[in-house]
């Protein structure tokens, strides 16, 4: 298999499809094929704009990269997506379906989607998610956008991995506001309020617009004043507004150096993805073999962690 | 009864392997409840399934099989065009390499054209009231033979 990741890599370069699908399965199935590609790919200076999606379920996140795909196709630019969805903590099993909103561009040659199960053992974002944004960023995708499931755990995450951050909310979902309360309007860059088709949508923009201003959502982000934008995805309105201002977002991280900074902080957090999964895989596997005995748990608690980390030497 | 045991074997067996299975409905027809029931199925069983929806045509499911890297491919049919569709879709794979994937068809296939349908490749055909459990069953042994490969 090691001779033929070079092979691959080659021909993933060169624009085979086909290669490009079985990289990204090799970065999924092992840590040290993982490595070992991304050592042959890493370049120090990231290209791609990475535009992290989250937001409410069923607020149309996929739905609403479908159009920004379409706009950013007709600029001429390549577009990748690594759409998340959950995996079942007790079959194991996925069922991925944001594709299904992005279908109309699976034969385009300049778009590649690849849906991604969390599978973590903490039910957030998987180290190959954040490896295969390094290899739409050699392959010289220019957007490279990761729809993330929207609850808890991947909120927070994507922070870590996105130059660009959009949340989408929605009226009529019942109690957006209180969801968007609850953690992910710290992290917005951009906020959407898709649906805006819906007779609801005026009170909830009000809403939204009133909440930012007062600072009661929207974090102080270093100069960057978090913004709000009403979309139709559904009747592609809104969506040239929405791409004007992730460009501003995008001038103003380059401009303030930030940009750089978030693949430094993306790239030490694939490695603390891997980490975890390394450390946490291995303990599983060894704590199925201990008997506490209940008289010292804190000693034998300390006895695995050692075990644990001893299977590294 | 025999087959039940079987299949929890299996089901054992690719725990810990993932194994990812495209579901998608090919053709003009909308209605997708049986792939849906299908897709659920497999995913309690503990596989990964890409849901393409309604509505796709060959190329599409071609390119998104080359995309997602999946092992294993189950198209539904219900609207009576399943030769030429699954002709063109069978003739599309080959073209891309993609030969060596195996293929499930399910829906409302006439039985007198089971035979030509086999011919083109396809691995099995699943006709209404085909029990989920055979239809998991044999998906995963077709994943498992094609990664032994
Ligand atoms: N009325 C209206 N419906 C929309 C709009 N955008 C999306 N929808 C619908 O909302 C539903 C969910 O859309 P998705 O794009 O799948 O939403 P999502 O946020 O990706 O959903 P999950 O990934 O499941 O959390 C679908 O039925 C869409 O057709 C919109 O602008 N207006
Ligand atoms: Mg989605």
């Amino acid at each position: 298999m090691k001779n033929n990741v070079e092979t691959l890599i080659g021909n993933a370069l060169n624009g085979d499809r086909a290669s490009i699908g079985r990289l990204l399965t090799y970065i999924e199935r092992s840590p040290e094929i993982a490595s070992k590609i991304l050592s042959i790919i890493i370049q120090e200076k990231g290209g791609g704009h990475v535009i992290g999606v989250t937001g409410i379920p069923g607020s149309g996140k996929s739905t609403l990269i479908s159009r920004l795909i379409s706009h950013y196709k007709n600029s001429g630019l390549r577009v990748a997506v690594v759409a998340i969805d959950p995996t079942s903590p007790l079959s194991r099993g996925a069922l991925l379906g944001d594709r299904i909103r992005m279908q109309e561009h699976a034969t385009d040659p300049r778009v590649f989607i690849r849906s991604v199960p969390t599978r973590g053992v903490k039910g957030g974002l998987s180290f190959s998610g954040v490896a295969m944004i390094e290899v739409f960023d050699r392959l010289g995708f220019d957007k490279i956008i990761v729809e993330s499931i929207g609850v808890g755990q991947t909120d927070i995450d994507i922070m870590n991995l996105a130059h660009t951050i959009l949340v989408v909310t929605a009226p009529g979902l019942g109690d957006e506001i209180q969801a968007l309360k609850a953690g992910i309007m710290e992290i917005g860059d951009i906020y959407v309020l898709n649906k805006s088709d819906k007779p609801e949508a005026n009170r909830t923009y009000a809403y939204l617009d009133f909440a930012l201003e007062t600072g009661e959502i929207g974090s102080e982000k270093i100069k960057w004043k978090p913004r709000l934008v009403k979309t139709s995805a559904v009747m592609g309105q809104g969506i040239e507004d929405l791409v004007d201002i992730i460009e501003e977002h995008l001038q103003f991280i380059k401009k303030s150096g930030i940009y750089q900074e978030k693949i430094r902080v993306r790239r030490r957090y694939m490695v603390r993805l891997l980490a975890e999964k390394l450390f946490l895989e291995t303990l599983e596997n060894l704590s199925d073999s201990i008997e506490p005995t209940g008289k010292n748990i804190y000693e034998e608690a300390v006895q695995l962690l050692k075990e644990t980390l001893s299977q590294f030497d | 009864m025999g087959g039940a045991t079987n299949l929890l074997d299996l089901i054992k067996k690719t725990r810990n392997r993932r194994i990812k299975v495209l579901i998608a409905k090919l053709g003009l027809d909308g209605h997708d409840r049986g792939a849906k029931v299908v897709a659920r199925a497999l995913k309690d069983a503990g596989l990964e399934v890409i849901y393409t929806g309604i509505r796709q045509t060959p190329e599409q499911v071609v390119e998104t099989a080359i995309q997602e890297d999946v092992d294993v491919i189950g198209v539904s049919i219900l609207s009576g065009a399943h030769i030429p569709l699954m002709t063109k879709l069978m003739r599309l794979l080959r073209e891309r390499g993609l030969g060596d994937i195996p293929v499930f068809l399910g829906g409302t296939i006439p039985l007198p054209d089971i035979p030509k349908l086999k011919e083109l490749g396809i691995r099995n055909i699943f006709l209404p009231g085909t029990p989920l459990r055979d239809i998991i069953k044999e998906t995963l042994e077709a994943a498992l033979e094609r990664s032994r490969e």
